[in-house]
Parts: structure tokens; C-alpha cells; sequence
């Protein structure tokens, strides 16, 4: 399994995510930005993630929302900035309601998503920023509540697919 | 909302912070820790009675005075409050891995 690296870096309200796959660019680049790819891994399970609409071009933005084991449904939206086809994009992160408005209670995170080759695969690199260290700390508080509903990891799955 | 107590709201709250950097020092009673604080007693005393209900200080009966004091294994839950963070990305990378190796095989077939 591929090892996911971690760095905080609290003085710049950032956090730092990297990640090897074992495909090519082209591959892990479309499942980062079309639509019914993400839905198929974006919500951490046993949640689901259910495109409402996508316009992957800077100025579009990705409506969705994620839906838990009892029902609930939590709408959210990506809003695209700059994108650099294959390399890279960034985007704003946000809680939204079904007509995709911005929910201004809940802080929005900015993503840097970057891609590039290495000789087996792909590296990742998720940049996320927050605009205040309370706003930080409101996604950990959130992140706290999802650490629960993740319990069950598909741990299991993963292995099968291994062995 | 439910109301929740987890030690990730009892330092959401940068006077519960401060709380806890002056009880990591030495347990202190209750008006020893309000004096460091413009605010009432009885504000104190309510961030006082959240972190307990955290779990994050008991209180500790001496005599007439009642001490606070830290709960260190508690603390270190919040030392790496990361964790949620890192599972959420874990879990989700699990499934882009599956995800990833499945449309390898549909390529290859």
C-alpha cells in the first residue's frame, strides 16, 4: 500500500497531503476531475458522493453532495480557479444547500491539487489552506465528527483487492 | 446542533487553550485561574466545567479548595488532532486506489 505523507504547517494555515498511485498521470488526473469517477471515491466511505452538476473550467464548479448510512445529506461545492490540464488545479472548497448556496457558517478550505510522473505512477500533492487558524480548527472539529462516521474503513476491500 | 464534548471543542476556544497551558504548568483552584482572565467567575467557570465534561481536567477535592487539574492522555488526542483529517484522506485514497486499479483492468481487457 502506498503511504499517505502528512505535514501541517500552522503558521502558514496550511495542510500538506501526499500520495503515490500506481497509474499514469492521464488516469489519476480524470479521476480527480470527472464526474462520475469522483463520486465513486470522493466521499470517505461509508458515505457516498452524488454529482449534482460539474463544469471542470476555471470559473465552474463541481455540485455535489455526500450521503451518509442514516440518510443525511450534506451538499458541497468546489468552485475551480486555476486549472493546467494534467499538471494541476486549485479550487475553493465549500458547504453549500441544494441550489449550491455558498453556506458562509462553515469555513471554506483552498485546494492545490498537483500531478507529476514518476517511473512507476503518479504523486499527488493536496495543498489545502485556510484563511484564519479558527477557521482551521473549525474543519478539525468537523473532521472529528467524520472521524466517527469513518469506523468502518473498507480496509477489507483494499485487501482483497491485493491479495 | 447536539451539543458535543470531545476534546477538539474544548480547544476550539482560545480561553480553554490558555486553561489548559496554565494547568499543564500545576493544578490550580478555580480563582487562581480566573485571576488571569478579565472575564467573570462565572464565565471561568463554565470553560472549566466544558473541559471537564471533555474529560480533558478532573477536579480534584483538597480540604475546602478544589483543584483542577489536567488529564495528560487525554491531551495527547488533541496533540494529534490531525488524526480525523489523515483518516478521511486515508479512507478516501483507499477508494481511488480501488477505483484506479479497477479502470486499469478495464483498459487492459
Amino acid at each position: 500500500m502506498n503511504k499517505t505523507v502528512f505535514t501541517k504547517d500552522l503558521t502558514n494555515k496550511k495542510i500538506l497531503v501526499e500520495r503515490h498511485f500506481d497509474a499514469p498521470v492521464a488516469l489519476v488526473w480524470k479521476t480527480w476531475t470527472d464526474a462520475t469517477l469522483l463520486d465513486q471515491w470522493w466521499a470517505p466511505s461509508p458515505w457516498k458522493a452524488k454529482t449534482k452538476s460539474m463544469n471542470f473550467k476555471e470559473g465552474g464548479y463541481w455540485h455535489y453532495c455526500m450521503v451518509g448510512p442514516e440518510g443525511e445529506v450534506a451538499w458541497a461545492r468546489l468552485d475551480y480557479d486555476k486549472i493546467r490540464v494534467l499538471i494541476s488545479y486549485s479550487a475553493k472548497d465549500a458547504f453549500c444547500d441544494e441550489a449550491g448556496k455558498i453556506n458562509k457558517d462553515f469555513p471554506g478550505a483552498y485546494w492545490e491539487v498537483s500531478f507529476s510522473a514518476t517511473g512507476t505512477g503518479t504523486k499527488v500533492n493536496v495543498v489545502t489552506s485556510y484563511n484564519s487558524v479558527e477557521e482551521l480548527e473549525a474543519m478539525v472539529n468537523m473532521g472529528f465528527q467524520e472521524g466517527f462516521a469513518m469506523a468502518h474503513d473498507n480496509l477489507d476491500e483494499l485487501i482483497k483487492t491485493l491479495v | 446542533m447536539e451539543t458535543r464534548r470531545d476534546v477538539f471543542q474544548a480547544i476550539a476556544d482560545p480561553t480553554r487553550r490558555d486553561i489548559l497551558n496554565m494547568l499543564t504548568q500545576k493544578s490550580l483552584n478555580l480563582n487562581a485561574i480566573a485571576e488571569n482572565f478579565e472575564m467573570s467567575r462565572p464565565a471561568i467557570s463554565q470553560h472549566i466545567k466544558i473541559l471537564t465534561e471533555c474529560g480533558l481536567i478532573v477536579i480534584d477535592q483538597k480540604g475546602r479548595e478544589r483543584y483542577c487539574q489536567v488529564q495528560p492522555e487525554k491531551l495527547s488526542a488533541v496533540a494529534d488532532w490531525l488524526e480525523p483529517f489523515r483518516k478521511m484522506w486515508e479512507n478516501r485514497f483507499n477508494q481511488l486506489d480501488n477505483l484506479l486499479t479497477q479502470l486499469k483492468e478495464d483498459k487492459d481487457e
